[in-house]
């Protein structure tokens, strides 16, 4: 990706992950506290409001997927006796921590003060959270965000959020941290992220022009980065996306195509809303086999597992913990499959989408239960006709690229033929 | 006269079609896609090309000859490709019997492997005078059994052993296999002439040789359509070529099933044949056409004998397993319990169109009208058992299947072509 290491907004995010992880690795030292949580329904500004440091052991997962390492973790956690249809992302955090938990950029990861686990639909963190509270031998907080059920929330169930924060999180939080819960600091973190979340929404709906100056879901899942893992509610979070910003606003001026893994995407082809998330171990084959066809991803779900904040989403300082509850509760994991089925077909109109793809991850049934549904659905609603896919996170065996590229291309010429079929 | 043509390289079998102007069919020809792609395609265009020629030789004679006595001409000509092709492995095994026999089995290896070539040629003309008996077309099936049975027979434990004999085999069939041949139709036709001793086909003959075909267009599609030297425009998706060609095959088409060798597809077409969704087996190959391959195998049967077999049965045996190396694990166990092999067959049938009824219903379901294409299409028991599916998940439906389905593709594929020269 030459071009995009010339790009102010990467080289900023290089930096704060590399930094983010030596201050981890350093906390044994430093006795600054960590606290593990998962990406939906992180609450990293009130983790931060402790002065604690966030770890999230999904995004090591990826990082060790992209890296090629996933293979050799997987087959750790598999000799330790987890079973191959396990999700991936559980073995490969298990395997790396077998083998002395250096994480992805090289440090030693600390063990946890905390493993917090907000519970938004992933039946999956919670058994990951008891594993991983088998191997640390540390304390475990459970926050429980209610299921989406029937599309939304009722008083009583954000009452009963608020009611877990104020007497479990928040003790559990100041007895790891041995600090005090400061309401103050929260709310600072809080006007941050709200900031962050401004820009990095304009980010994502410029997925709306023609061409689009970002890829929605291959290079989205970059942008998301820092929002999704520790940087929400910090000054670093709130400069990376005002860059990233100026820099998408700026392509977009000049009618610039995104960046693709072989340089600007010049003469968008197709427009593709895709649902589910993407394959880690072959991340850049994959992005290839759409940047090969021309084919642009406008937007996608999977880019809203850490928060929805297209649909009008920010956190709001004046109701902190009201607030991280109403975050909690709308990740695309904690909605129910015609919200999400509500969301695609938005997502195909408003950004006039002419396809859309699911990737199914069999080992991940947050993602994959209903996923046939959703399509048929969308399909009836839309009149466009939908693509689907199988791979995996971060498991490599489960890649096969003659059969992804076959199905993609095939899907690709569909989509031309009725296009001729039906000229505009 | 311009023509266009279509090639499907499939992961079993690659098949080519000839279309004329209009886009009717000249002629189709199919041979094994072997592990050599570029051969594969051009063998398989030549006998398109030879189909067509006797295509043009039947119009001639049509007032004066039987379509027997064109047949008759149309085995021999397979009989001379077939005699060339065997003098030619006949050298290659000679030739290896020197190179790398020991030294004192080299004259008695040689005599073996020229009664062997002798024995065989000598069927093959017995068996042009008898009336024609269903074998498969492809050359490394006919004389690859007609070879291990008589090396079976002549082999001398003590000397050249039938183990001896198989071994220069496999490596010269591959070599015959992946050479460019002369097996063109003017290259045997005049051979085949002279065979049949028909005089009053001779002008005809003439006529099919110098008839000018030309080719204005090819498009290729298939697992190996990559491998064709065609600039990309030039190259379909299966999926399309499918959906086109059941359509043409049969208009009133709105889904399409094709089960081939590695894949099996659910397509959905308009009323143009024009594809609106389609469905593929992604991460496992369970209930394609190989795991029919891997049970004849299994069974020491040829893969056209699975389907009769089968439909002998009375009362098929349930099999569970869709995977295809478990499912030749239940049939051993099934045939220990003393099932009959009909009845385990029927269930291995009902097995992989269970797994293709998952993936109808996730392309949308089955639509009238419903026709079902590739390999599979051609044996009888794969037919009943989706007959007896499709009536009981979705109710009365028209099933089409062409005698040439599993040349879809390729008809597809010649029909974009024809598209690009209009």
């Amino acid at each position: 990706m030459a071009e995009a290491l010339k790009d102010r907004s990467m080289v900023m995010q290089k930096e704060m992950i590399a930094n983010h992880f030596e201050r981890l690795a350093q906390a044994p030292a430093t006795g600054e506290p960590v606290v593990y949580t998962f990406v939906p329904g992180n609450l990293t500004e009130l983790i931060r409001s402790f002065g604690a440091l966030p770890v999230l052991p999904e995004i090591n997962a990826l990082q060790s997927g992209m890296r090629k390492l996933s293979g050799d973790y997987i087959a750790e956690a598999e000799r330790a006796g987890h079973s191959e249809d396990v999700c991936t992302y559980v073995k490969c955090d298990i395997g790396m921590m077998r083998q002395g938990n250096i994480g992805p950029s090289g440090t030693k990861l600390p063990k946890p003060d905390l493993l917090l686990l907000s519970y938004t639909g992933c039946y999956t963190f919670m058994k990951w959270f008891e594993l991983l509270r088998e191997e640390y031998d540390c304390p475990t907080v459970m926050f429980h965000v209610p299921y989406q059920g029937d599309g939304k929330l009722e008083p009583e169930h954000r009452e009963y959020m608020l009611r877990q924060l104020r007497d479990t999180v928040i003790p559990a939080l100041e007895k790891a941290t041995g600090r005090k819960y400061d309401e103050e600091k929260l709310r600072h973190h809080l006007t941050l992220s709200a900031m962050a979340e401004d820009d990095l929404v304009a980010v994502l709906q410029s997925g709306k022009l023609r061409p689009s100056p970002i890829d929605g879901y291959f290079g989205t899942v970059y942008y998301v980065g820092p929002i999704f893992s520790a940087f929400r509610g910090t000054q670093e979070g709130v400069d990376y996306y005002r860059a990233l910003r100026e820099e998408v606003e700026e392509r977009a001026l000049l009618g610039l195509g995104p960046i693709t893994p072989e340089g600007s995407l010049v003469g968008e082809k197709y427009r593709l809303v895709v649902e589910g998330p993407p394959n880690w171990t072959h991340f850049r084959d994959f992005w290839k086999m759409f940047a090969d066809e021309k084919a642009v991803v406008v937007a996608s779900t999977y880019t809203k597992v850490g928060g929805t904040y297209d649909f009008g989403f920010r956190h709001d300082p004046s109701d902190p913990l009201g607030t991280l509850a109403d975050y909690c509760s709308g990740c695309y994991t904690n909605l129910n499959l015609p919200a999400r089925v509500d969301m695609i077909v938005n997502y195909i109109r408003e950004y006039q989408a002419d396809g859309f793809l699911i990737n199914s991850v069999k080992s991940c049934n947050s993602f994959s239960a209903g996923q046939l549904m959703i399509l048929r659905e969308v399909e009836k609603r839309t009149g466009i006709p939908g693509a689907f896919i199988e791979s995996d996170l971060v498991d490599p065996r489960y890649f096969s690229a003659a059969n992804i590229k076959n199905r993609l291309e095939s899907y690709f010429q569909m989509i031309d033929a009725r296009r001729a079929s039906r000229p505009t | 006269m311009t023509c266009v043509i279509g090639i499907d390289l499939g992961s079993t079998t690659t098949k080519a079609v000839i279309l004329d102007g209009n886009g009717d069919v000249l002629g189709r020809g199919i041979t094994n896609s072997r592990s050599n792609y570029d051969l594969a395609a051009a063998v398989a265009k030549t006998e398109a090309f030879i189909n067509a020629r006797f295509g043009l030789i039947e119009q001639q004679v049509q007032a004066t000859e039987t379509a027997e006595a064109v047949y008759l001409l149309r085995r021999a000509f397979v009989m001379e490709q077939l005699l060339h092709q065997l003098r030619r492995l006949e050298h290659l095994l000679l030739e290896e019997v020197d190179k790398s026999a020991p030294r004192h089995l080299v004259a008695p290896f040689r005599e073996a492997i020229e009664e062997i070539c002798r024995r065989i040629t000598v069927e093959e003309e017995t068996r042009f005078r008898a009336p024609p008996v269903l074998r498969s077309d492809f050359f490394r099936d006919a004389v690859g059994s007609a070879f291990m049975r008589i090396a079976e027979q002549i082999g001398d434990p003590a000397g050249v052993s039938f183990d001896r004999l198989i071994g220069v085999y496999d490596k010269c069939i591959i070599r015959v296999e992946n050479e460019p041949m002369d097996l063109d139709f003017r290259d045997h036709i005049g051979d085949a002439l002279s065979r049949v001793s028909n005089p009053r086909l001779a002008d005809a003959v003439e006529f099919a040789v110098a008839y000018d075909l030309t080719p204005a267009a090819t498009v290729g599609t298939g697992y190996g359509r990559a491998r064709l030297p065609f600039p990309k425009e030039q190259i379909r998706s299966e999926i399309l070529c499918h959906g086109l060609g059941a359509h043409a095959m049969f208009p009133g088409t709105r889904t399409v099933l094709d089960i081939g060798g590695q894949d099996t597809k659910a397509i959905q077409v308009d009323a143009e044949g024009i594809v609106t969704g389609f469905q593929m087996n992604d991460r496992c190959a369970a209930g394609c056409g190989r795991y029919l391959g891997y049970i004849a195998d299994e069974m020491n049967l040829g893969l056209h004998e699975l389907g009769p077999l089968a439909e002998l049965s009375k009362r098929a045996v349930k099999i569970n397993s869709t995977c295809t190396v478990f499912a030749g694990a239940e049939l051993r166990e099934r045939l220990s319990l003393g099932e009959k092999r009909e009845d385990i067959l029927a269930g291995l049938h009902r097995a992989i169109v269970i797994r293709a009824m998952s993936l109808l219903a996730r392309s949308g379901g089955v639509d009238n009208e419903f026709t079902f294409t590739g390999g599979v299409a051609k044996n009888p028991a794969a037919v009943r058992a989706i007959r007896e599916l499709v009536h009981e998940n979705y109710g009365e439906r028209t099933l089409n299947i062409s005698p040439e389905s599993i040349y879809t593709g390729a008809l597809g594929a010649a029909l974009f072509a024809n598209r690009m020269v209009a």
